[in-house]
């Protein structure tokens, strides 16, 4: 064995790396709950992978045998239901573990310097992810995947000027058809997960680079003992491979539940109007996409004329916090120039084009967080009323227009998610003004268990 | 395009809004799937009078026979007619409508929906209640209507049991049609009691047609949290174990 091992490092380092990601790789010995996400994440699209390759081997992308494939699937083929059920409610899992990934890197600071590259290939792969699966929803060919996929490739129509092309470019088609069905096939099960593979990678290599966080908010490596290692760190393996299996199949359990007895959660994780075959004559009396591209979805809808002046004051607002607080002539001519340019758009270019903008900003928002933060402290413990004010107002507001994308938008709905929008953007747009202006407390020297 | 394709919706809404099912309020059901005399007679009813104009097409005979209980020989008995294309009995064959499409559209001016998944896009309930839901409308081209699927094209398939009813309106202050009740005009050869309990066979057997796994994933699901509980035992103790020297 001894000797196997020595020939293979000679020419592969198979121990070499094993040690500098798992064996020797010193992790904070502090990690609550709300660390186990990525690990979780991870096992998760490994079930997507592996549930996905054998549901290839079944489906047929083809507009005339897609919906039945699917059912074939769930009665002819061995265990099929299973697999399928396994990568339906994956998929569900997938965010949820997201989400709380990223809500753990949030309040724990976790994209700070100097870890801004493992954030922001985090948020690539969020978007990535989404993508990934707004494509595999349109395969089972319901009703739903075909109006959803309708819907959400319509906003491309209203980017101006390349808005219709590029629609069209992405379709294939003058509308959703078997030739959009193939490619999203194409790039479900082929293009996306490639891209989110060496992105995950890369993710790994980046925080395996800087080490990770903790609960603190502060770096283990800046006590070292005497052979290099930080004090407070622990091998990740075993510490934490063991800590995460316990941890792993309470989550498996509860994933379990899902799959076995609650599938269609309600019709949250397979909705009822997919049970009916896409038919382009018969639009779902409520276009709902799935539950975790609800916030979003909000944003877009709640983006109405009403909602212009209120963006005006919001650009008005955090343009002249950002002038009185800064002394750089440079700074204050950008500012100027960003919201001119800004409150000239919201009057001319029309509701539909900054709903989409409007989505599209509260994603891509995520990347400049590290930069928008400007609080001395990392981590929420360590931080003043007014931050752990702003996170509950954000997290609410994330939970109500969740809710709000899956109703129709009518009435007080829209004004309600309106009112969410507003809190979401300002939750970033604000943070640099206060988090400066928050009191914090004292960081320890060490980690606190 | 997109005009076109908004008009169309526009153009389609009202009859959107007769598929939705007009709101009516559905009577709940209670189906047992552990039953399997309820789904054998939910299955003696679906093959004899849904599937002369409706398919389950994704659904084999023989898999619902194996699941109901029913032996190959008892298929071919009660079934006979279950042939493939040449003519010759074939227990493997998936569960057509009797009638063509065009024969279809020619009766009804529309070709019958699958019914395999029926199910889990309308929900049991409104499965039971529309079944129950027809009665007598002389303006209606099959000369039945239905309170929960309004216009419909499909005429009542079970009057022989149930009767003739008409269904009583008032309209309201707003000038909208209000449903009131239903009144029998002619006596059927179940009684109430009767036909409800043939419907909730009837429905039983469309969830399991829906979903047959479900008769198997609750009890999977048993043994899968069972090994995982038992399994967490484990893993709990080898991780306090590794973890006892870290304060």
């Amino acid at each position: 064995m001894e000797k196997m091992l020595a020939w293979i490092e000679k020419r592969f380092p198979l121990v070499e790396t094993f040690e500098y990601h798992m064996g020797k790789y010193y992790a904070p010995k502090n990690f609550n709950f709300w660390y186990y996400f990525g690990s979780v994440a991870l096992f998760v699209f490994v079930i997507q992978i592996i549930t996905g390759i054998f549901l290839t081997m079944h489906y047929k992308p083809d507009t005339n045998l897609a919906f039945a494939s699917v059912e074939y699937i769930m009665r002819d083929v061995e265990y099929g239901w299973l697999i399928r059920y396994l990568h339906s409610t994956g998929a569900s899992f997938f965010f949820v573990t997201v989400y709380l990934h990223m809500f753990r890197g949030l309040i724990y600071g976790s994209y700070r310097g100097p870890r801004e590259l493992l954030w922001i290939i985090g948020v690539i792969i969020f978007i990535a992810l989404m993508a990934e699966s707004f494509m595999g929803y349109l395969l089972p060919w319901g009703n739903m995947s075909y109006w959803g996929a309708q819907v959400i490739l319509s906003l491309f129509d209203a980017i101006p000027v390349i808005g219709p092309g590029l629609a069209e470019w992405i379709r294939g088609d003058y509308v959703i058809s078997d030739a959009t069905l193939n490619r999203f096939f194409a790039f479900h099960v082929a293009a996306l997960p490639l891209v989110l593979i060496v992105l995950v990678f890369l993710h790994l290599v980046a925080l395996h680079h800087v080490g990770s966080n903790n609960p603190d908010g502060i770096e283990i490596k800046k006590h070292k003992g005497a052979d290099g290692i930080p004090l407070d760190g622990i091998p990740f393996h075993p510490y934490y491979t063991v800590k995460d299996i316990v941890v792993g199949v309470v989550l498996i359990m509860m994933f379990s539940i899902a799959v076995f007895f609650w599938p269609e959660m309600g019709g949250l994780f397979l909705e009822h109007d997919n049970f009916a075959p896409a038919n382009i004559l018969q639009t779902p009396s409520n276009i709902v996409p799935l539950w975790y591209f609800t916030p979003f979805y909000s944003i877009l809808r709640a983006t109405t004329d009403t909602m212009m002046p209120i963006l005006a004051g919001m650009t008005f607002l955090v343009a002249l916090m950002t002038i009185m607080s800064t002394r750089s002539m440079r700074v204050k001519m950008v500012t100027l120039g960003v919201s001119a340019v800004l409150l000239l758009g919201y009057f001319t270019l029309g509701a539909k084009v900054w709903g989409v903008i409007l989505m599209a900003g509260s994603l891509f928002v995520f990347f400049f967080l590290p930069w928008l933060d400007r609080s001395p402290v990392n981590s929420i413990r360590y931080r003043g009323w007014i931050y752990k004010l702003a996170v509950t107002l954000f997290v609410l507001s994330f939970l109500e227009l969740s809710y709000l994308g899956t109703q129709p938008a009518s009435g007080l709905r829209v004004i309600l998610a309106q009112a969410g929008t507003v809190v979401y953007f300002l939750f970033f747009f604000l943070m640099p003004f206060y988090t400066t202006w928050d009191k914090t407390k004292p960081v320890p020297d060490r980690v606190t268990s | 395009m997109k005009k076109v394709l908004i008009t169309m919706i526009l153009a389609l809404l009202p009859v959107m809004g007769f598929a939705a099912g007009g709101g009516a309020k559905l009577d709940k059901v209670k189906v047992d799937l552990s039953d399997q005399t309820s789904l054998q007679r939910g299955a003696k009813i679906f093959v004899n009078y849904c599937l002369s104009c409706h398919s389950a097409a994704f659904m084999r005979y023989n898999r619902m026979a194996t699941d109901l209980g029913l032996t190959d020989e008892q298929v071919k008995e009660n079934m006979g007619f279950i042939t493939d294309d040449t003519g010759k009995f074939k227990a493997g064959a998936l569960m057509k409508a009797t009638i063509n499409a065009d024969e279809a559209r020619a009766a009804f001016n529309t070709v019958p929906p699958d019914l395999s998944v029926i199910s889990r896009s309308r929900g049991a309930n409104w499965i039971y209640t529309y079944m129950r839901s027809f009665y007598r409308d002389e303006t209606a081209p099959s000369g039945w209507n239905n309170v929960v699927f309004q216009n419909v094209s499909m005429p009542h398939v079970l009057w022989a049991w149930q009767g003739t009813q008409v269904a009583e309106f008032r309209i309201d202050e707003h000038g909208a049609k209000r449903f009131e009740g239903f009144k029998t005009i002619k006596a059927g050869s179940m009684n109430e009691k009767e036909y409800d309990e043939a419907v909730r066979d009837l429905t039983a057997f469309m969830v399991y047609l829906g979903e047959p796994a479900k008769l198997v994933r609750y009890k999977l699901g048993v043994y899968v949290l069972l090994f995982l509980a038992f399994f967490l035992v484990f893993a709990y103790l080898l991780k306090k174990n590794y973890w006892k020297d870290i304060h």
